[in-house]
């Protein structure tokens, strides 16, 4: 018989060794999945690895792939951390990709365009963000349904103005017209997709650690998440800090659809975000909340992403691996974070 | 009273959580109809013991026996099995269930049926042997704290338990109701079953209890055989390892008003309502409020720390009158708190001590610049209090949940009073700790007292408020029934007052 005892230390290599344990127990337990579709384990994983990081051109693809989950990953990051549980980073990046795609159709300066793009995509993702956030505080809707169900609303809404007045007339498809060529985010290295964007997420990590970990804001996020009770008899106003929370966190996500617009794809369609917003959630979580783990998290998604693509070409094993290689990082993650603050113990049968 | 072949032994029992031994080599057996007490310090190995023999945690060494015969306890429910029931300090019940049907929880019934009347008739029995009386249709959510307690105890006894553990059982009860809980163990006792009753209030267990064990660091340090006829001083002694001497209130020379409710109304929100309460409090003066738990101390302490906004009434600190009742408010008005509930509303567990110790002030200049953090200012505050007030933790940024109750207490005291509060606003402080923390606790307050300093005490135990307090208002269904000197007042006299007999002073 084995059982859980609650432990009074958690070991200081836990900390770092956590997610590696968790990667790696979903590598062993996706292997199976790869066996199944008649593919050879190591072969499969073998290529995997080499179509996201084996050269220079696939670590930059990685690297590309990796810049929304950064943001949206930053996103959930930062709301987590408060305990506001926001969802809708998906719903969020898309309202950040149509307005910055409807701010980089207006002609003006590159440099100001980009400028106004981001601000216009933050601003949109930070007022998707808003809803869910007033509805707690207001009327103490729950915001996981709220914020879920938001992505949904924002989706349809896409898809009725790119069917609708953003329809190109000549093709008939259902995609926005293009940014302005000036607007287009400068790529960074010749021959490669590396845009301005990558750089900015980069950037925004660290830049979002120092403001969890070093300023005031940062500090009443963390405490109303930890204990609002406390944090209101210690005169934080929990219901303020929880909307600026929610602006920081959807502004972040529509980030995250201005890079994909700006420096990617320089229209909207409906298919512009493959889950970015979701993944985030698990680069949240495997990054454990620390916005400087958010970085290696999106990496490894992103490898697993273009790995897997790669792997179905060479393999025949179905594309999907890489969705089922993400759901069972979070679920193997969400176990071993169990282990932080319990551990096995094995006991004796009862008499 | 002892027969030889006791009801529960356990032999060399050791427990280690990593390099910290918390139990080592400790033998304890109750017999028949044998009342023991446990006491020791917190953090001595009470809990851990119990837990040992509540199937909680598995001893690295020793065994447990059972009427003679070596058991294996994994589980709450190998523990029933044998024998064994436990109260603890946070009841175990269901508030929407009835007293009946918490009772029957886990119980198996007759071919698949709940057995209520045959629930119903035990119910009845136990309650007749032992004046355990409890309404079998009432909600648990609807009983009062000394009634929850009841029925803990009967659920054990229902579940045939043969020996008892009570882990600090008056803790949570007024006087009159303690009185009650002593018949009904004494009653218990008579008829065969054992009793371990934790305590850190050294007269109850001389009152209560045919032999105690005193546990110190883990360890067994002394054994009563009559408690009775030992001094509390005598058992403090062999708790602490050296004598305790109460601190002595000096006589003070009260100044001005420091904190003034008038006609403070609250509406009946959650629990109950404040009722046109008065009060004033001056500068080096403490005021205790007695009550048993629910008349209305919560939401004064509340109103008083600007958490809840009265409908009517007027309140005043520091001659200031108190407009918007913010946190924030009163707190720049001068205000100190030490909540009732540290872990709820007073620390914030998951995160590094020293952003608890700064949580209330971190938006002022001392701890922060321009909406930056100032983390060495924080660190320098955190590690100064940790030193002054004697905090026992590794350091600033260990885990406010991973320390004691004592020493979070201190460190809430420790941010409070460093920055010289004219108003200090107290409950239940000394609520589980034990008489070494207490005491520092004391001394204090009678500190800060000395200072000028006008201090509310909000408690039950009235032994402490007499002690401590200058005077005691007593508090009845949301009133302040009378207020007495504490020099001329008597516990009886308070006790009466608390049930609602109006007070003469």
């Amino acid at each position: 018989m084995i059982r859980l005892e609650a432990r009074t230390s958690t070991p200081a290599w836990f900390n770092l060794g956590l997610p590696l344990l968790a990667i790696g127990a979903t590598l062993v337990l996706c292997s199976g999945l790869i066996a199944l579709a008649g593919a050879g384990v190591i072969e499969a994983y073998g290529v995997m690895f080499s179509a996201s990081l084996g050269d220079s051109y696939a670590i930059t693809e990685t690297l590309v792939r990796a810049t929304p989950m950064i943001f949206t990953g930053l996103a959930v990051a930062v709301a987590f951390r408060a305990k506001f549980w926001n969802i809708g980073a998906e719903g969020q990046l898309l309202a950040g990709a149509v307005a910055s795609c409807a701010v980089g159709a207006i002609p003006m300066p590159g440099p100001l365009a980009m400028l106004l793009m981001a601000v216009a995509g933050a601003a949109a993702g930070a007022a998707v963000a808003l809803i869910p956030a007033t509805l707690r505080v207001k009327f103490k809707v729950d915001d996981v349904v709220s914020s879920l169900l938001l992505n949904s609303v924002i989706f349809y809404a896409l898809m009725a103005l790119i069917e609708g007045p953003w329809k190109d007339s000549f093709s008939g498809y259902p995609i926005s017209p293009p940014i302005e060529d000036s607007a287009n985010f400068p790529g960074l290295l010749e021959g490669t997709r590396l845009h301005l964007g990558v750089v900015a997420a980069f950037l925004a990590a660290p830049v979002i650690w120092f403001l969890i970990a070093r300023t005031t804001l940062g500090f009443r996020i963390r405490v109303i998440g930890e204990n609002p009770e406390a944090a209101r008899y210690g005169g934080i106003h929990v219901e303020r800090v929880l909307i600026s929370t929610a602006l920081l966190s959807g502004a972040l996500a529509g980030l995250a659809g201005v890079s994909e617009v700006g420096g990617v794809h320089f229209q909207v369609m409906s298919d512009i975000s493959p889950g970015y917003g979701y993944s985030g959630i698990v680069v949240a979580m495997l990054a454990r909340l620390n916005p400087l783990g958010v970085v290696p998290a999106a990496l490894f998604l992103a490898a697993v992403m273009t790995g897997a693509e790669a792997m179905s070409r060479a393999t025949g094993v179905p594309a999907f691996l890489s969705d089922v290689i993400q759901g069972t990082a979070l679920l193997a993650m969400l176990v071993a974070l169990l282990f932080t603050a319990y551990r096995i113990r094995r006991v004796g049968t009862a008499k | 009273m002892p027969t030889p072949d006791p009801l529960i032994e356990m032999r060399g029992i050791t427990k280690s959580f990593g390099a910290v031994k918390a139990n080592e080599a400790v033998d304890l057996s109750v017999a028949p109809g044998e009342i023991l007490g446990l006491l020791g310090e917190n953090g001595a190995g009470k809990t851990t013991l119990m837990n040992v023999l509540f199937g909680a945690y598995a001893p690295d060494a020793g065994e447990i026996l059972v009427q003679g015969r070596p058991v294996t306890i994994n589980s709450s429910a190998d523990a029933l099995a044998a024998g064994i029931g436990m109260v603890h300090q946070h009841f175990h019940l269901a508030p929407r269930l009835s007293v009946l049907e918490n009772l029957l929880i886990g119980i198996p019934g007759k071919s698949g049926r709940i057995d209520r009347a045959g629930g119903l008739a035990r119910l009845n029995e136990i309650g007749r042997q032992h004046g355990l009386t409890l309404d079998p249709d009432l909600p648990v959510s609807a009983l009062s704290v000394g009634e929850q307690q009841r029925l803990e105890i009967v659920k054990a006894l229902f579940r045939g338990a043969r020996l008892l553990i009570l882990d600090e059982p008056t803790a949570v009860l007024a006087p009159t109701e303690v009185d009650g809980l002593f018949s009904a163990l004494r009653s218990m006792a008579a008829q065969g079953l054992g009793i371990i009753f934790i305590s850190h209030k050294l007269n109850e267990v001389r009152a209560l209890t045919h032999r105690c064990v005193v546990l110190r660091h883990g360890r067994v340090a002394g054994r009563v055989d009559a408690p009775a006829s030992t001094t509390s001083s005598e058992m403090a002694r062999l708790m602490c390892g050296h004598e305790i001497v109460p601190p002595a209130r000096g006589p003070s020379t009260p100044g001005a008003a420091m904190l003034t409710l008038a006609g403070i109304s609250t509406s009946r929100h959650s629990g109950m309502a404040l009722r046109d309460v008065s009060l004033s409090v001056r500068a080096g003066e403490i005021l205790g409020i007695a009550g048993v738990s629910g008349n209305g101390q919560r939401a004064l302490a509340e109103v008083i720390s600007g958490v809840r906004v009265p409908h009517a009434g007027q309140m005043t600190i520091a001659g200031k009158i108190v407009s918007r009742f913010s946190p924030r408010e009163v707190q720049a008005l001068g205000l100190g708190r030490i909540p009732e509930d540290r872990m709820t509303t007073g620390l914030v567990t998951n995160l590094p001590l020293a952003d608890s110790m700064v949580l209330p002030r971190i938006g002022t200049d001392a701890f922060s610049r321009n909406g930056l953090l100032r983390p060495d200012a924080i660190r320098a505050f955190a590690e100064a209090q940790i030193k002054a007030y004697d905090i026992r933790c590794p350091g600033p940024m260990t885990r406010a949940g991973a320390l004691s109750g004592g020493n979070l207490q201190k460190a809430l005291l420790a941010r409070e009073l460093a920055f010289d509060p004219k108003v200090l606003i107290v409950s239940q402080p000394t609520r589980g700790l034990d008489i070494g923390a207490a005491r520092f606790i004391h001394e204090k307050f009678l500190d800060m007292r000395a200072r000028g300093c006008g201090i509310v005490v909000i408690g039950e135990d009235l032994e402490e408020l007499l002690m401590l307090c200058d005077r005691i208002a007593v508090m009845y269904e949301g009133r302040i029934v009378g207020t007495l000197d504490s020099a001329d007042a008597t516990i009886a006299q308070l006790g009466l007052m608390m049930t609602g007999a109006e007070g003469t002073g």
